[in-house]
């Protein structure tokens, strides 16, 4: 079995997978429960400042997304941050880190922006003996009304700001959260490495409206014949949340920032993808709050078996390890050439990758008697798109063509590595000469 | 309770009410809704779809299918019926096995095609159950076109004609409409007077009148239909049955399957309904499957069924003859009947072992005997009173692809024309497209 111990700035767990500040580690109960079940560690669902805590809706908090059989894909919330007493959350959480050593406990933490709010609640959380604090600068609902969450992590300078207080007054490690509600995340995460963040975490939920409500003509959740936008997560976001991740591990001046991943991780490959495009450790929500904690006893040997099959002794082997193949359009081989294959065995007949091709891209298949679908080289790009079409896994694949090869597409032959910037069609290139 | 399977004899009451009536619900019960969702969700929306090109009526199932995964099973209705106004039968009694199911690319894939005969159902149950005709009679032409024959031929020609604003006046020779639906299919295909209740949705359309107990030969005349009417459609089944030919034929407790099916349909308390404890049914068509199944849910101890070629001629579905297994019906192939015997206060069949020989099939010499109380005979039906002048063609009245027959003006399809399988899903294609050609031949409007 494969070492899964987690070490992420500091902060040591016996796996990677921690539970992400949300309504599971909302209280000792849940996050006692989470432990048993076997989760590395946990980030506290958000503390504000002393005082009259906030107030969620009674209405509908989730809505929703669906697959076949109703899977849930994507959920939206706008619940707030946590609605306890303050002192309430800070004694369970001394409380559960005295009885759980070997776990991580990090606090998430969201007050306003001003110096005192924030000396304030470290000095209180750091008395808890947690192992560090998340700044919650992501939430893109309610309080970002506030003036906090994603409204302070829309605005770089505020994110170095505020990551500069707690840093000065606290010995604790300091994480930031970021939302993805911006037009480049490489800023944010600058920001917060320019504040003495010792990692970011990445992504917090996405703005979004579910549904629409056609009888009552009202956005989902609907409360009382209204609706608001809420933050998106779960598997439809994990897209959105690997380029983040990537993003921040290749660019130069965020490069070495650990990352903490989060976004629609659900099962061990998702945890997997995370760390090999840069995430030191992954945070969980959605997942747990579809399936229950026992998700991670799956997460655990998966990742386990999965490492062993690769020989992989400890995590640290997997994180980036993808980092270096993600590069940028313009340094793509475009004299590497493939074309589509039909194994007429796997073949059941349905036709799509025709109707795809036909309808919607190159006009590159064949429709044969008796339901045989052939490519048609002279045509096919190698745009993949019968592939991903394609019920039957391993039916359709894409097959290089070997150099010195005549492409019957171009009537070109196939050279070696070329990419765009020298290409004679780029008026760059040219410019350059 | 009077009686038990074991009783000897032919009688009545073998199995309390209650276990008749499971008995005779419905085999597949109407899915529920996400019971649906599920399956729609396992269509490909395959291109150039083999379901739809293995439907004789060509429903658009893709589609329909689709209309169903975005909850809107009204359009998938309206798409289904536009094709196939018996949609609602036809969805629970077509072989779909061998035809939309039969050549669905999951079955190729995975040996599990996408249900879409259950899918139909759900469908098209959401207005008949409701009772909501999706159809509009289009503006009254002044043309007359009698129809013979209320079964699925019939009902699908008179309801295209009458969409066309034509008038159609229906001769039916039964006390009912629906033909086979009503009186010739097995009761847990057609469970709670589904069958009627289609009549009955199907003829809110207006400008269709039923005249029951009117036999063509018998209460009317094809010379009178053809002079009172534009056109004429033939869809009067077949009437006659083919006979053994062997001793004991026509002894007591013999009788045609036909006959059996027919009257277990139409009997309102199945407690009161004969059977033997040992019934043997000959044939190897779905009437015997149905005979045998029915003889089985009835409380008959030993039911055979016995067919003179092997299992691969008959024209049973394999689906069909696992069912008939499944409940218990003992399928022997390869005999035929020579003697039909009485023995004692019962019947004894004699049968002889066959093989295909040079000239055909032939017995091998050796025989058996089964006892029986009651024998089920469902060797085929016949073309039965039809007009002398109409040309024939293997027994069926010869039609071409329009539906017309050698006399002018007269149109035939359903299982007394020639062409399809005796299913309910060829008879309703044959009557739809005559009613067209009718439609163009009365209007000179193609198509």
């Amino acid at each position: 079995m494969a070492n899964l111990t987690s070490n992420f700035i500091g902060i040591k767990s016996p796996n990677p997978f921690w539970l992400a500040s949300a309504p599971p580690t909302d209280k000792e109960y849940n996050v006692v429960r989470a432990y048993k079940a076997g989760w590395g560690g946990v980030v506290w669902k958000t503390l504000g400042s002393e005082g009259p805590p906030v107030v969620n809706v009674s209405g509908p908090r989730y809505g929703a997304i669906w697959g076949a059989d109703r899977r849930l894909l994507g959920l939206n919330n706008i619940e707030l941050i946590t609605d306890r007493p303050l002192q309430v959350n800070l004694d369970e959480i001394k409380k559960v880190k005295r009885e759980w050593k070997d776990r991580a406990l990090v606090v998430s933490l969201m007050v306003p922006c001003d110096e005192e709010s924030w000396k304030d609640i470290l000095k209180r959380v750091e008395d808890t003996d947690a192992d560090g604090v998340e700044l919650n600068f992501g939430c893109p609902h309610g309080m970002a009304e506030r003036g906090m969450g994603s409204a302070v992590g829309q605005v770089p300078e505020y994110i170095e700001m505020v990551t500069r207080w707690v840093k000065k007054h606290s010995r604790m490690p300091c994480i930031v959260k970021l939302t993805p509600n911006i037009t480049d995340i490489r800023r944010p995460a600058e920001a917060a490495k320019r504040g003495g963040a010792d990692a970011v975490s990445l992504i917090n939920t996405i703005n979004s409206i579910t549904s629409v409500n056609m009888d009552d003509f009202c956005p989902e959740p609907m409360i009382d014949g209204k609706g608001t936008h809420g933050g998106y997560c779960g598997p439809a976001v994990k897209p959105i949340a690997l380029n983040m991740v990537a993003e921040i591990a290749r660019s130069a001046e965020t490069r070495g920032i650990p990352i903490s991943g989060i976004g629609g991780v659900t099962t061990w490959r998702d945890a997997a993808e995370f760390m090999a495009l840069g995430a030191g450790n992954v945070q969980v929500c959605t997942a747990a709050m579809t399936y229950g904690f026992g998700i991670v006893k799956e997460m655990i040997s998966g990742l386990s078996l999965w490492m062993d099959r690769k020989g992989f002794t400890s995590v640290d082997q997997v994180v980036g390890r993808a980092v270096p193949n993600v590069t940028d359009w313009q340094y793509l081989n475009l004299n590497h050439v493939t074309k589509a294959r039909i194994d007429p065995e796997a073949c059941i007949g349905c036709g799509r990758c025709y109707a795809a091709c036909e309808d919607t891209s190159h006009q590159a298949i064949w429709q044969k008697p008796d339901r045989v679908f052939e490519v048609n080289d002279a045509e096919c790009v190698a745009c993949n798109l019968c592939v991903n079409v394609c019920p039957v896994e391993g039916c359709i694949t894409m097959e290089t063509m070997p150099k010195g090869a005549v492409d019957p597409r171009t009537g070109r032959e196939v050279g070696d590595y070329a990419n765009w910037t020298t290409h004679p069609n780029n008026p760059m290139a040219r410019a350059a000469e | 309770m009077t009686h038990t399977s074991q009783t000897d004899g032919l009688v009545a009451g073998r199995l309390d009410s209650a276990t008749l009536e499971a008995h005779f619900d419905d085999l597949y019960p109407l899915l529920d809704d996400h019971e649906a969702r599920v399956a729609a969700d396992r269509c490909y929306f395959c291109h150039d779809a083999p379901c739809v090109t293995a439907c004789p009526t060509a429903i658009d199932i893709p589609l329909f299918i689709r209309q169903i995964q975005t909850g809107t099973p009204e359009a998938a209705a309206r798409t289904i019926l536009a094709q196939n106004i018996l949609g609602g039968m036809c969805a629970r009694v077509c072989p779909t096995e061998t035809l939309c199911e039969g050549s669905c690319v999951r079955e190729k894939a995975e040996g599990n095609p996408v249900e879409i005969g259950r899918l139909q159902r759900y469908a098209t149950d959401q207005l008949l159950l409701a009772n909501e005709h999706p159809f509009t009679r289009a503006a009254p032409t002044g043309k007359s076109v009698a129809v013979v024959g209320a079964g699925p031929a019939g009902l699908a020609c008179a309801h295209r004609l009458a969409m066309l604003g034509h008038d159609v006046v229906i001769h039916e020779a039964r006390e009912k409409a629906g033909g086979l639906n009503e009186y010739g299919i097995a009761a847990y295909k057609a469970a709670n007077g589904v069958a009627q209740a289609e009549v009955d949705w199907l003829l809110q359309i207006g400008g269709i009148k039923v005249v029951t107990g009117s036999a063509l030969g018998r209460e009317v005349t094809l010379e009178e239909l053809r002079s009172d009417h534009c056109a004429v459609f033939l869809g009067m089944g077949l009437a006659g049955v083919n006979g053994l030919g062997i001793p004991g034929d026509d002894l007591p407790g013999v009788r045609d399957a036909v006959d059996f099916i027919a009257e277990l349909r139409q009997c309102r308390d199945l407690s009161s309904l004969p059977v033997g404890r040992r019934v043997v049914v000959i044939g190897g068509g779905m009437t015997a499957v149905d005979a045998a199944v029915q003889s089985r849910l009835l409380g008959a101890e030993h039911v055979h069924m016995v067919y003179r070629r092997g299992r691969e001629a008959m024209s049973a579905s394999g689906y069909e003859l696992d069912h008939a297994a499944t409940e218990g019906v003992t399928i022997l192939t390869d005999a035929m009947p020579v003697a039909i015997r009485q023995s004692g206060a019962a019947l004894e069949v004699e049968f002889a072992y066959t093989r295909q020989g040079a000239k055909g099939l032939e017995r091998t010499g050796e025989t058996f005997v089964l006892p029986a109380d009651q024998v089920l005979k469902a060797i085929g039906q016949t073309l039965a009173g039809q007009p002398d002048r109409l040309a024939l063609n293997g027994g069926k009245i010869a039609i071409d692809s329009a539906g017309r027959t050698s006399l002018d003006g007269v149109w035939a399809g359903g299982d007394c024309a020639l062409g399809g399988e005796d299913l309910t899903v060829t008879a309703v294609a044959q009557g739809r497209d005559a009613a067209m050609d009718i439609h163009a031949f009365m209007t000179g409007v193609v198509g």
